[in-house]
């Protein structure tokens, strides 16, 4: 059973997000990194960029495949995890701390409540299994 | 209902992931696939093959029929255990399959298939089997297959074998013996030394755990797709099939078509050759970051192509291919990835072999 951090909130598409303050902090489930198997690859949103909830900022491939990950909000790209870019195993091998890919200032805190929290989450991927 | 080798407990119980190939319920890894390969690459791993179909071809006219049937020349077989590679075609140069045959003596011959085709190799196997009186055909779903891979992998399973040590140990690369009931095969589709080993189905689990404890390290289909890849290694149904002939598949070397033995196929091949040869398959390894995938547009300066099988290469750190291109392309092309055209390079292949890379 993959791992679902209480503190934290996520996207269905499984992107996890934990806020501190303005900034939030944004990376992929456990469970998402067990279906994907070995990353390979970390295409990053470029820092200084403006994002919307919801685009498509960024792709993550493993061996078996690629996968777009998405902006669980709105807001200016204020740093990314640019160690990723030659060591994406560290998604895998702890994708709640060095995993993490990228921070975002967060435009509207409105947005945050509207992400599921990890009950809701561990719902969702029990219904996919 | 999905078909279950022999070893399906022993995948649950090293807490394999399993998924649906081809019908049968088979590992895809054990936990982490690059793991695996690198496994392969530098020590011993073991693969369930079990899900492919055994054939053994016996009866006075078994060499005439698969000197019929068969690309490559059987008559180059004659010794015990003697093993070739070669494509059956059908009469416009498709490939039906690709296969392994090995030569028992010259009324006896197995022959290796692959899974996903096994329903329509069987009815061509029967139907080539017409005009031939002395033939038969005995599919071996008695029997599961182990393929041990890597570098230790020889002496690993020799040590299993203790009182046929000199015997096993003097079985040349693509050579086999029998060892009771035991058939072991030095070939594989990994690039690195090894054996494929058939045994009775009662005996499989036996022998599995016999492997483990010889330090043997169980490895998924995963790793055997981005092995083969490297090795420069077909995969049937993705890099050729029945619209394609080996001679625009890298398999040309697999043909013995000079001489004057007719066998299906062998008109469509000339007539291809002398009307100029128009697609290759090459090699190609991305130089921007990446990872090729199948049925990805290969531009080039004489027209495009697409990528048949590609992936990461964990042994190379970049991602590689193989790729259907115009014949005559060479150097640089451009693949379209995601909109976006990345620059990669034709490389000879393999791209890795006997743990190093080769480019």
């Amino acid at each position: 059973m993959s791992n679902v951090p209480s503190e934290l909130k996520f996207l269905s598409s499984h992107e996890w997000v934990a806020v501190d303050g303005d900034v939030a902090t944004i990376g992929v489930s456990d469970h998402a990194q067990e279906l994907l198997g070995d990353l390979v690859f970390v295409e990053l949103p470029e820092e200084g960029s403006t994002v919307l909830a919801g685009d498509a900022v960024g792709v993550i491939e493993s061996v078996k495949a690629a996968s777009d990950t998405y902006a669980p909000i709105s807001g200016e790209i204020v740093e990314v995890n640019s160690e990723l870019e030659d060591s994406p195993e560290k998604i895998n091998d702890d994708p709640y701390g060095d995993g993490w890919m990228y921070k975002i200032k967060i435009d509207d805190h409105s947005e945050v409540s509207d992400l599921l929290d990890a009950d809701a989450y561990s719902e969702t991927i029990a219904e996919e299994e | 209902m999905s078909k279950k080798t022999p070893f399906y407990q022993s995948h649950l119980d090293a807490s394999a992931k399993m998924v649906d190939f081809a019908g049968w319920d088979m590992p895809i890894h054990y936990g982490s696939q690059i793991t695996e390969h690198n496994i392969i690459r530098t020590d011993a791993g073991m693969f369930d093959v079990s899900h492919m179909t055994v054939v053994d071809v016996t009866g006075a006219d078994s060499s005439a029929y698969l000197g019929h049937l068969l690309a490559n020349d059987i008559a180059k077989l004659k010794q015990h255990g003697k093993a070739l590679y070669s494509c059956m075609l059908n009469a416009e140069g498709g490939v039906v399959d690709d296969l392994i045959v090995y030569f028992l003596d010259d009324q006896f011959y197995r022959v290796i298939i692959n899974s996903a085709t096994r329903d329509k190799d069987l009815a061509w196997l029967n139907l080539q089997s017409d005009g031939f009186s002395d033939i038969n055909l005995a599919v071996r779903d008695d029997v599961a297959m182990i393929a041990v891979q890597g570098p230790t992998a020889r002496e690993k399973t020799l040590s299993l074998f203790e009182s046929n040590r000199a015997e096993l140990e003097s079985v040349g690369r693509f050579g086999a013996a029998t060892i009771g009931d035991y058939f072991i095969a030095r070939t594989g589709y990994t690039g690195e030394d090894g054996f494929e080993i058939l045994m009775p189905l009662d005996q499989a689990v036996d022998f599995w755990h016999q492997l483990l404890n010889a330090g043997v390290k169980p490895c998924g289909l995963g790793a055997r797709d981005t092995l083969r890849l490297e090795a420069g290694m077909s995969l049937y149904g993705t890099d050729m099939d029945e619209s394609t002939s080996p001679l625009c598949s890298a398999l040309g070397w697999t043909l013995s078509i000079s001489d004057d033995r007719n066998f299906v196929g062998k008109s469509a091949l000339v007539a291809e050759k002398e009307q100029g040869i128009k697609q290759q398959l090459v090699g190609i390894v991305l130089k921007d970051k990446g990872v090729l995938r199948n049925h990805l547009k290969v531009v080039t300066d004489e027209g495009e192509g697409e990528i048949t099988s590609g992936s990461y290469s964990p042994t190379l750190g970049k991602s590689i291919a193989l790729a259907r291109i115009p014949a005559g392309v060479t150097g640089e092309v451009e693949v379209e990835v995601r909109n976006k055209l990345l620059k990669a390079d034709i490389v000879k292949i393999p791209f890795a072999r006997n743990g190093k890379s080769c480019i």
